[in-house]
């Protein structure tokens, strides 16, 4: 029987009420008195020098407020990097200057050069294109190997070169693996892209920035998944404004998925504006600026080798990526290839050497960072694809492989710096074969084939470090940041609760999962708690929402606040019922004396907290709340095994998903409804990436994909239902729920399947195929089915 | 400028606009009613999606004037007057059909747009209805089960919560 409360229940979702009904608040929802409405002139070339900027003409236009350009932001800070990488020979990485509006240079199409600021959005826009600009255009890099040439075009004239870093890790494993590959029995190799993609939240990015001439107080509105980072960034980084000073608020934000995690230019510059102009400035960013303006992800060139003994247990790994940072450094783009990467190269895997190179690059494209999975789907997919080849080339069963090189004895410290804590690789496999029904797939693949369909299963298994991070061990990886989380929990004197934590929710449901987690501590009401986020005024210091950490990291906040108000709560019932603490028990919302019938309500404790009549004074303060701070001791390391299975028209090429797969161990599971529900949306952008999605660029930086008309976003009727299980439970030993992240899973654990089954479908026809590209649109297929 | 009327779930409205202004700016701007969203530029989101006389319209392909002296219904209508929710959105509550909830307006009304044309629609054909409302969040699984199980079709076969 499923619970109907409480942890591991499925509750209706309660902010699902407000969005059914459109009573949502979005930021693009706020509009402030007497607001102004920006819009940005940004580049149409990938690459130019700014030569002349004339805003005269448009200055006159009908409603203009004022224009900015790059020379209004001379003496402001830029835009800041949070993460620095020190390169395989021990140097920083090279860290350019990323101003808020162009100086001097354009270096991506859709770099911002000036901003009308006007009474209505129309006028600004119209008054955009009066501004006169002469900008000689100068010779772009877009490929990365291109860019690295001597003498290829520099994206940026003050750095030696193209080159942000060159990473090695670990180095010093660097010889023993070159020399296990030597002499190994088999080496297999793979070539391949992980295409670069848009992570295309539904809602566009909007930025209302408000300043308060009396106070001094600045607001900023923003789609933000973590409001604090922000603040603390822009404030500290860019604008000078101490935090006290600085509010700035992300209410209901439509998605995020890892390209609302940064801190923007459009950010910077409407905070900036409203100060300037003494009005509200307002940007709702359009779909097509969004392409050309939010932060890509993915974008690597890997080679990988395994190496297998003459017994086929893997001895080495070695992998060689070239990684795409785009024009300017993102907030935490250079993390992404390696920290969130090479540290993954393992997988569920006991091979003993790993050495991973990266070389990060700049080119003249729009910055890359974190999307969904960020770094480790890029780490998956390779090493499973390589994993199926190897398979092939030996002549194994592809399960049969993987099984036999699990790591099966946990803890477990792989050669790449961390350490699994549990997890239960082969249980997840049987589960992933039973409701897969691997018995069922002969019999389906010659359904299909009776129908002239070609029929492959794919298979993969995935780990993933989640619920981001101990905050001293990314310290020393070079993060700028900690990643701990906070919450502070106040009790109401009738026994409602109010929990304020720095995570945020852009889709996840925390404002019903958290309240879970909470009545069953205490045994009350899910009702009787309320969660509040998004709102640095009104929330602790965190760092919000991403690397699937919100209940690993924020709710182990939550849960620690919530002892500390058990604790006093239990003192102050032991003076009401003139007990020993020790003695006292809370169950039910009912605090009893152990051993007697003694017992006060919940709420009668909470109403001593605050009407303190008959009150320990001298002993305990009155009310009831408190703060905690939880800092990880290690990441989280869910787990799973997943399978596509495909058909594949022969005649067209065409690859339609006929059923997927996913067994995941996530430890504990608090809201079962919403962990699939994590799943399911991961599986659709992991099977958008390998047979829909790209972003493309031509040779001289022209963003091609940069509307829907282009940009082939998975629709309704290019996905299955899926069916998913996340029966396999081996908790997360370090964090007091057990639990481990699930949002980025199925992004993570879904791609290589789907290319492993097309693959599959098509060396089932007598193909020698065995690799294609991502996106596995019909053109490649059919040019592979070629031959 | 223009003065339209445009009864707006059941009750007149009268607003001066633009020649350029879009439906779908004219409900957000000039009305107050934020719930029907904007997503792209190119109507190929469906977020904007409402109905002018009964019939479903991405509400950022029309211009306000043309919507002038017929009946639009939003989101915001189509909950009873006491915020019982409709059929459809309960559905999608019980069914999980919507996370971050920015699409969910559009899916809403594409899913009654759809149920008016054919109460009982099987799964490929909400599959194939939906082509023009993008979800990011669900993977479309909870939307097509919502809409299955708003029709009043058994939906207990299909996996998961």
């Amino acid at each position: 029987m499923p619970k109907d409360h409480g942890i591991g229940a499925s509750p209706k979702r309660r902010e699902d009420v407000r969005f059914l009904s459109g009573t949502g608040n979005y930021t693009d929802d706020i509009n402030l008195n007497g607001q102004a409405y920006v819009h940005f002139l940004r580049s149409d070339v990938a690459h130019g020098r700014i030569d002349r900027v004339d805003t005269a003409a448009a200055a006159a236009m009908p409603g203009v407020v004022r224009i900015f350009t790059g020379a209004d932001f001379e003496g402001v800070g830029g835009l800041p990097c949070g993460w620095q990488v020190t390169d395989r020979h021990g140097q920083p990485m090279a860290e350019p200057g990323h101003p808020v509006l162009a100086q001097g240079k354009v270096r991506h199409v859709g770099d911002p050069i000036a901003a009308v600021v006007a009474d209505t959005y129309e006028q600004a826009r119209d008054a955009a294109e009066a501004i006169e600009l002469d900008i000689e255009e100068l010779p772009a890099v877009v490929d990365m190997k291109a860019a690295l040439r001597d003498g290829a075009p520099k994206v940026h004239d003050d750095l030696a070169g193209n080159l942000c870093y060159d990473w090695g890790f670990v180095e010093e494993n660097r010889e023993a693996v070159d020399k296990a590959i030597k002499e190994a029995a088999h080496v297999t190799t793979l070539e391949l892209v992980n295409q670069r993609m848009v992570a295309n939240p539904m809602e566009p990015r909007v930025a209302v920035g408000d300043y308060n001439r009396a106070t001094g107080d600045h607001t900023l509105y923003t789609t933000s998944q973590n409001p604090h980072v922000i603040r603390l960034l822009m404030g500290a980084f860019v604008l000078g404004i101490p935090e006290h000073k600085l509010r700035v608020v992300a209410p209901d934000v439509g998605g995020g998925f890892g390209t609302k995690i940064f801190h923007y230019a459009e950010e910077a510059f409407c905070t900036f504006a409203a100060k300037a102009v003494n009005r509200p400035v307002k940007w709702t960013s359009s779909r097509s600026e969004a392409f050309m303006s939010d932060a890509h992800g993915r974008d690597h060139v890997t080679k990988i080798e395994l190496a297998l003994d003459a017994e086929n247990n893997f001895v080495a790994l070695r992998t060689d990526t070239h990684a795409n940072m785009g024009a300017y450094l993102s907030t935490f783009a250079p993390s992404v290839p390696t920290w969130l990467h090479g540290t993954l190269m393992a997988g569920n895997y006991k091979t003993p050497l790993i050495y991973v190179n990266v070389k990060a690059v700049f080119t003249n494209t729009v910055p890359v960072d974190a999307y969904r999975g960020a770094g480790r789907p890029e780490a998956t997919f390779q090493l499973e694809r390589v994993i199926d080849k190897a398979a092939r080339e030996l002549g194994v069963d592809p399960v049969a492989l993987r099984r036999q090189n699990f790591i099966t004895e946990f803890p477990y410290a792989t050669p790449v710096a961390v350490e699994y804590d549990t997890g239960d690789y082969n249980a997840t496999m049987d589960k992933l074969i039973e409701i897969g029904d691997f018995a069922g797939f002969a019999a389906r693949r010659a359904a299909s084939e009776a129908k002239g369909k070609l029929r492959g299963l794919g298979v993969n298994c995935y780990i993933e470090a989640c619920g981001i991070a101990p905050s001293n061990l990314v310290g020393q990886l070079g993060a700028r940041a900690g990643l701990y989380e906070s919450a502070t929990v106040r009790v109401n004197a009738t026994g409602g609760l109010v929990v304020m934590t720095g995570s945020h929710s852009h889709g996840q449901g925390h404002e019903t999962a958290f309240p879970q987690v909470i009545a069953e501590m205490i045994g009350i009401d899910e009702s009787m708690v309320e969660i509040v986020h998004g709102d640095t005024a009104n929330t602790p210091m965190g760092m919000g929402t991403y690397g699937s950490r919100s209940l690993a990291v924020g709710g182990s906040a939550m849960v620690r606040a919530t002892e500390k108000i058990i604790n006093k709560a239990k003192r102050i019932a032991a003076h009401l019922m003139e007990a020993s603490e020790s003695d006292i028990e809370l169950k039910d919302g009912q605090f009893s004396v152990a051993g007697t019938d003694k017992s006060v309500a919940w709420g009668d404790v909470t109403l001593a907290a605050y009407v303190p009549h008959n009150y320990p004074l001298e002993d305990i303060e009155p009310g009831l709340e408190e703060t905690a701070f939880y800092d990880p001791s290690n990441f989280t390391y869910p787990s799973g095994a997943y399978a596509c299975e495909v058909e594949v028209d022969p005649e067209t090429g065409r690859v339609t998903i006929e059923r997927m797969t996913a067994a995941d161990d996530f430890g504990n599971i608090v809201n079962p409804m919403i962990v699939s529900g994590q799943v399911h949306g991961g599986l659709a952008q992991g099977i958008g990436q390998a047979l829909l999605e790209g972003c493309v660029y031509d040779e001289n930086g022209q963003l091609l994909s940069a509307s829907y008309m282009d940009y082939a976003m998975p629709r309704a009727d290019d996905l299955p239902f899926y069916t998913v299980d996340h029966s396999c439970v081996t908790p997360c030993t370090h964090n007091p729920l057990g639990v481990k992240g699930c949002g980025e899973a199925g992004a993570i654990g879904s791609p290589p399947s789907v290319v492993n089954a097309v693959v599959d479908a098509l060396q089932s026809a007598g193909r020698d195929v065995t690799h294609i590209d991502m996106p596995l649109s019909p053109a490649r297929v059919w040019a592979a089915l070629q031959g | 400028m223009s003065e339209v009327r445009i009864v707006v779930n059941g009750v007149e409205r009268v607003g001066v606009v633009e020649g350029r202004t879009l439906l779908s700016g004219f409900l957000r701007d000039g009305l107050g009613l934020t719930g029907t969203h904007v997503g792209c530029d190119t109507s190929q989101c469906g977020a904007c999606v409402v109905h002018v006389d009964g019939q479903a319209v991405k509400s950022c392909t029309m211009f306000a004037v043309e919507a002038d002296g017929r009946s639009v219904d939003t989101i915001e209508g189509q909950a009873a007057p006491d915020g019982t929710l409709n059929a459809i959105q309960q559905a999608f509550q019980d069914h999980h059909g919507l996370q971050c909830g920015f699409c969910t307006p559009g899916m809403v009304m594409s899913a009654a747009a759809l149920l008016k044309e054919n109460p009982t629609p099987g799964e490929a054909e909400i599959r194939e209805y939906l082509e023009g409302n993008l979800c990011r969040c669900t993977g479309y699984h909870n939307i097509v089960k919502a809409i299955l199980a708003a029709s009043g079709q058994d939906v207990a076969a299909i996996a998961a919560e």
